[in-house]
């Protein structure tokens, strides 16, 4: 069973990737992101003001990368919980180990974030259990506190942690909505495609593809975008255009590129994918 | 006889008087069978096959089928024998004996011939792929339909049965993709922004002037096309070629003057003057037909329709955007259009402004946007008022909601109804639009029903509450597991005793609470045909009372619904609880309301039911029939083995959408069909009908547990 478990973290290190304690993973190269509003200033005065951040929007729209941007900035280390449906409070908080006869507390991510004052990205969080929504709760109002039951303590937040949330409204269901009670304790940011001239140049400047190439990735992604309600259940997210550019700036043909990077993964049905095919070989 | 040995022609004979019953029609079938007899075994099947799918649906195509069959075969692909043979039966189902039988005689001119003996491009294979592909094209969500010709009326894209102007399967698919992208071409590039009727009203002969357009038209259009898609734009170019279509240099140098990206529908009729007086140039293969009548209908209606829908919204949007009421009924202030910044999109994308302040529009706003934009080039500022209180009449343009129970009461019409397909057994294929089905209200019964019911069986209730009770979500504590959130100290001290002992230690020491989270959406199909009048409706309605409540103890999602009709013209579902509406005094009534209707015809309902659940999210979907007896219905062939068979299909079709069918009948007889329709172990008889109520509960707690 492969869960995001306190155990993970103690593997040592092999070959040549390096393993490193989540509080101190700081982003240190300058990451590419291109504002699209004022983004930037609205998370950095949430920071100063110890309120917590939720980022809305369709998924690759560059959500992820603007945390991985903003801990850059921020100087802060940032650790990234990706929620599944059998994530529970204590994967988040912390449990109890059995070592050689005794048993050892070990932090969770969550729990680690709070203690060392990092920023913690909660990432899909609709898909955690909804049990984990009430340890965050205390977490996310002025009482900046993380209840840690099963130690009988109460666990205070350090002045620089930073807690943010991503949720994806696209998913029309009402099991994977965010419960007023959640979503009213945070400063709300709404992340979309951006705009074409936007999204051509983070294409081009990610992938390294030419321009004329990256337009033309931009149209087919409207095209794809068009079809959102009729047969496709979400578009083609800028990170697959990078995807589908950086095949192509390796000198796979755009047909082919389209086909791999970007039909293939955004849709099993077979009409559908020879319909986007046909779009794509309409442009290229 | 082995299997391959050819019929002879006596036997052929034989079984043609049965499916074409010669006895009463007197057909000469002499020749035929000769004609026949000399054939492989494997062509007599197929032909005899289709003629006997055929004469299901009516004797007489069969025979012109027959007639003409076994020499067609010979230079036509069978699948486009096929097509062709299916388009006459919907043809009949249609409009009748007459026009299928005109299809059966014009074959060639069906086949738009040239290549007969073609990997053809069929319409209903290429349909999925062609709508989404317009679909994802920008512009207005056209649809897709077979129709005489290529053309388009605007909003519907309208192709051919079959396309086979070339001997290559995939040209043949690339020469349909292309037509459909020319006509989306005119609907995108503003083909209708001119008034081409009026315009060629000046010329003595309007249909010749017509043609010349067109092919100016689509002159204007390739260039568009060769702009914007250039990947299409070469495949078009190649069919061009392989079909020896060329332009006349007079009709290149018209091709030049129209590349301009700036050209319009105004410079092809301007350039006609010049053109009229020359020849007219041969069709370009993908061109199609333009059909200004047809155009001109569609977007009067549409675009007196958009602007009122247009301002309408606009008022709602500058409502919610003031939030505070608006002073003394001051007149609504007009809303302002912007061209958005650097926009990479071949259409101007406008954004919406409203005192200075951008409005995001909604995702029906945006497309109204783009609609009106095609249809008159830009949003004319009398579009942006928004509509005064009462200035437009609700019921004219939003979508027509007609009361089922007033359609019935004129002459019949099929305004606002659904249709569903029905499986024809003998065909071996479905007929199209064949049910008309519309929901209805049952009258809710405000009376003691309920609270009777309730009391009468007190004491099963209290049962059934308990028994569900265990079922709800209830977390359940796995112990010693490798992981989980707490430690279970019986398996550590085992293993710490384990490890004095000098046994190896199992790492299996923790608890996991585990939670089965029920996620069930059910819906409840009931009969409200006329033979459950009396005691088998009581015991519906108090069955129907005891899955209530007791569902409600467990938290499912359930709907009901009765159904019931009078042929196919007239199937009817009776709501009586959506699966979202809660279990309140009004569907206690409904329930009490149900009354016995007509006759049980099932496949459009189990159709429409399965869409209805198909909707909902949930991980387990039931469909739950309860039942009297096997599908009828009147005069209508349907009692018997066509309508099992058509059930039987529409589970089919059900579970292919990943719902469970399962059904619950008291007739006694349902062991002779009901296998056979909903399969070995899904369907219970009841004996007695007096135990439906106490056993419906049981059965459904079994099926979900």
């Amino acid at each position: 069973m492969t869960k995001p478990n306190a155990v993970a973290i103690e593997i040592t290190s092999t070959m040549n990737s390096q393993s490193v304690a989540p509080e101190e993973y700081f982003v240190e190269e300058e990451p590419y992101y291109e504002s699209s509003g004022d983004e930037i200033a609205v998370f950095e005065a949430a920071y100063r003001n110890k309120l917590p951040v939720l980022l809305k929007g369709p998924t690759g729209c560059g959500k992820t990368r603007f945390m991985e941007f903003m801990a850059w900035r921020l100087k802060r280390p940032l650790i990234t919980v990706s929620c599944h449906d059998d994530l529970t409070a204590s994967d988040l908080v912390g449990r109890f180990l059995v070592k050689g006869g005794e048993t050892v507390w070990v932090d969770g991510p969550l729990a680690r974030s709070v203690r060392s004052g990092a920023i913690c990205y909660l990432d899909e969080i609709v898909e955690a259990r909804k049990d984990t929504m009430v340890v965050i709760h205390p977490l996310a109002d002025d009482r900046r506190v993380l209840p840690m039951e099963k130690l009988g303590a109460l666990l205070e937040a350090d002045d620089d942690f930073c807690l943010a949330i991503s949720y994806n409204p696209g998913y029309q269901s009402v099991l994977k909505d965010l419960k007023q009670s959640t979503r009213q304790r945070f400063v709300a940011l709404n992340f979309e495609y951006p705009h074409a001239e936007l999204e051509r140049r983070i294409v081009a400047n990610e992938s390294g593809v030419a321009a004329p190439i990256a337009e033309n990735l931009i149209k087919f992604a409207h095209m794809t975008r068009n079809l959102k309600g009729s047969g496709l259940e979400e578009g083609a997210s800028t990170r697959l255009l990078v995807h589908a550019g950086k095949l192509i700036a390796s000198g796979i043909a755009p047909v082919t590129a389209c086909r791999s990077a970007i039909a293939q993964a955004i849709t099993d049905d077979d009409d559908m994918l020879k319909a986007i095919q046909e779009l794509s070989s309409s442009l290229f | 006889m082995a299997a391959d040995t050819p019929l002879t022609a006596e036997q052929i004979e034989h079984d043609l008087d049965v499916c074409l019953e010669l006895e009463f029609t007197f057909l000469n079938i002499g020749g035929i069978s000769q004609l026949l007899s000399v054939q492989s075994r494997e062509e007599q099947e197929f032909l005899l096959g289709w003629t006997r799918r055929i004469a299901t649906t009516n004797i007489q195509i069969a025979y012109q089928f027959l007639r003409r069959a076994p020499d067609l075969l010979k230079r036509m692909d069978r699948r486009v024998m096929e097509t062709w043979a299916l388009h006459a039966m919907d043809t009949y189902d249609r409009v009748g004996l007459h026009a299928a039988m005109q299809i059966i005689r014009d074959v060639n001119q069906f086949m738009q011939h040239k290549h007969a003996h073609a990997a053809a491009a069929v319409f209903d294979d290429v349909r999925g792929i062609l709508l989404n592909f317009v679909h994802g094209l920008s512009g207005r969500a056209l649809k897709l339909e077979q129709g005489d010709a290529a053309y388009t009326d605007s909003e519907t894209l309208y192709l051919p049965a079959v396309i086979a102007q070339l001997p290559d399967a995939n040209d043949n698919f690339s020469l349909s993709k292309a037509m459909v992208a020319m006509l989306w071409a005119q609907t995108r590039y503003g083909t209708f922004q001119v008034d081409i009727s009026q315009a060629l009203h000046a010329y003595p002969d309007e249909h010749h002037a017509l043609q010349l357009f067109h092919s100016l038209e689509t002159l204007r259009l390739e260039a568009c096309i060769q702009r914007e898609l250039p990947g299409l734009f070469r495949d078009m170019q190649g069919l061009k070629s392989a079909l020896g279509q060329t332009n006349t240099p007079v009709w290149s140098s018209y091709a030049e003057q129209l590349a301009n990206p700036e050209s319009t529908a105004g410079d092809c009729l301007r350039l006609l003057e010049k053109a009229y007086h020359g020849p007219l140039p041969d069709p370009t293969c993908y061109q199609g037909e333009l059909r200004p009548e047809a155009i001109a209908a569609c977007m009067t209606a549409r675009v007196e329709r958009e602007k009122a829908l247009f301002r309408i919204k606009l008022a709602q949007l500058a409502s919610d955007a003031s939030r505070i009421p608006d002073e003394a009924n001051a007149s609504p202030r007009p809303f302002e259009i912007r061209e958005a910044l650097a926009s990479l999109a071949s259409l101007p994308s406008l954004e919406l402004v409203l005192d200075d302040i951008p409005v995001t529009p909604p995702d029906d706003v945006r497309q109204l946007m783009t609609s009106i934009q095609l249809d008159l080039g830009n949003i004319p500022d009398e579009y942006l008022v928004p509509a005064g209180p009462g200035e437009y009449d609700a019921m004219l343009i939003e979508e027509k909601t007609i009361d089922p129970n007033e359609v019935w009461q004129g002459t019949y019409h099929e305004e606002g109804a659904f249709f569903y397909p029905e499986w024809d057994f003998g065909r071996q294929h479905y007929r199209k639009n064949w049910c008309v089905m519309r929901e209805r209200e049952v009258t809710p019964v405000y009376d003691e029903f309920v609270t009777q019911t309730k009391q009468k069986h007190a004491g099963l209730l209290k049962l059934l509450r308990k028994t569900f009770e265990a079922l709800r979500d209830e977390n359940r504590m796995l112990k010693r597991q490798a992981q989980g959130d707490e430690i279970d100290i019986d398996a550590l001290v085992e293993s710490l005793a384990d490890a004095s002992d000098g046994r190896e230690m199992s790492d299996r020491l923790f608890i996991r609470a585990h939670r089965n989270e029920r996620n069930i959406a059910v819906m409840f199909m009931v009969d409200m045909s006329g033979s459950t009048r009396g005691w088998i409706n009581d015991a519906e309605r108090e069955s129907l009372v005891l899955l209530c409540e007791t569902l409600e103890t467990l938290g499912d999602r359930y709907a009901i619904y009765g159904f019931s009709g009078t042929t196919r013209k007239r199937c009817e579902l009776y709501r009586i609880k959506q699966m979202d509406e809660p279990y309140n005094d009004t569907v206690r009534a409904r329930i009490s309301g149900i009354r016995p209707q007509d006759y049980t015809r099932m496949g459009f309902a189990i159709r429409h039911l399965s869409k209805l659940l198909h909707g909902v999210e949930a991980r387990t979907k039931l469909l739950i029939t309860l039942s009297d007896g096997r599908p009828d219905d009147y005069n209508d062939n349907y009692r018997g083995r066509y309508g099992i068979e058509d059930t039987r299909q529409a589970l089919i079709e059900a579970k292919r959408l990943g719902i469970h069918p399962f059904c619950i009948t008291i007739d006694q007889e349902a062991r002779e069909y009901l296998p056979h329709m909903y399969g070995a172990v899904n369907y219970t008889v009841i004996d007695e009908v007096p135990k439906l109520p106490l056993k419906v509960a049981g059965i459904y707690r079994r099926l979900t547990m």
